[in-house]
């Protein structure tokens, strides 16, 4: 059957924009780019893991028509696409304070779970993603 | 063509604001609902604010508010041992009938009968904090 998951999605309103937060603020890596004509393929990483890529979607045709790419627009401004990424991290509080001084939004401080310490924050677009540092 | 984008566009910004604000009502919900400062997050008029926040996620700010003051102490409720009083005033309710109340009326069952069901599974926060908020 399987071997991994090597690449998942999430939506964002735009490419240009999206490449200046998940890579300028965030530190991931620009994995591919590449204009298939239909579309631009655009997927990035965490430092060192190429083989497990975000795939950075703008809604729109081909895929999906005019109405239907706004009704996608309208629900991941509202938070509600689910394009939640999760990472970790081996230092929330650092990583969190390196993140604030660029201008990241944070939902949440660094706080102290059964899990591990974690935070939480939004990408320009609503998405949501948080990092976790494990107990 | 054009005109439709750029109603889109409006949409989506607005959507974006009311969003930021909504996560700073989450980040705050002990505190009393402060709509001059929310509205000057989203950039809308205080007048606008609460309108604006009902068009955009189906319920008024104080509901919503409601809902996740609730959804805190069922956290709370279920997750240790502290007093019904202490979590509702921790949670920012200022009196306690109010509190009862409010989460009989939403939850369907009284604080103590809630804790009885005893503890969560462990999922993350952010989901948790999500799924389980309650309807109504």
């Amino acid at each position: 059957m399987f071997n991994a998951l090597t690449i998942s999605q999430i939506f964002v309103l735009d490419q240009d924009e999206a490449l200046d937060f998940y890579v300028g603020k965030l530190g991931l890596e620009v994995n591919t780019d590449a204009d298939l004509g239909f579309m631009r393929w655009l997927t990035i990483n965490v430092p060192g893991q190429p083989d497990r890529e975000i795939l950075l979607e703008r809604p729109g045709a081909p895929r999906m028509d005019d109405a239907t790419a706004a009704q996608v627009r309208e629900l991941l401004t509202k938070g509600a696409m689910a394009g939640t990424l999760f990472f970790s991290t081996d230092d929330c509080q650092k990583t969190y304070e390196t993140l604030l001084a660029k201008g990241v939004e944070f939902t949440d401080q660094p706080t102290k779970r059964d899990y591990g310490i974690d935070c939480g924050l939004r990408d320009p677009f609503g998405n949501a993603i948080r990092f976790s540092q494990p107990l | 063509m054009w005109c439709h984008l750029a109603v889109s566009r409006a949409v989506e910004d607005t959507n974006r604001r009311m969003l930021r604000a909504r996560d700073a009502m989450d980040r705050h919900y002990a505190e009393p609902l402060d709509v001059p400062a929310l509205a000057r997050i989203a950039h809308v008029s205080p007048a606008h604010f609460s309108r604006t926040f009902r068009a955009t996620f189906g319920e008024t700010p104080h509901r919503y508010l409601q809902r996740r003051r609730v959804e805190r102490a069922m956290f709370l409720l279920r997750s240790g041992d502290r007093s019904v009083t202490d979590i509702c005033l921790e949670v920012g309710f200022t009196s306690l009938g109010t509190f009862s109340r409010t989460f009989r009326d939403i939850v369907g069952e009284t604080p103590s009968d809630y804790r009885a069901r005893g503890p969560l599974a462990p999922v993350p926060t952010c989901f948790a904090m999500s799924w389980m908020r309650p309807r109504g």
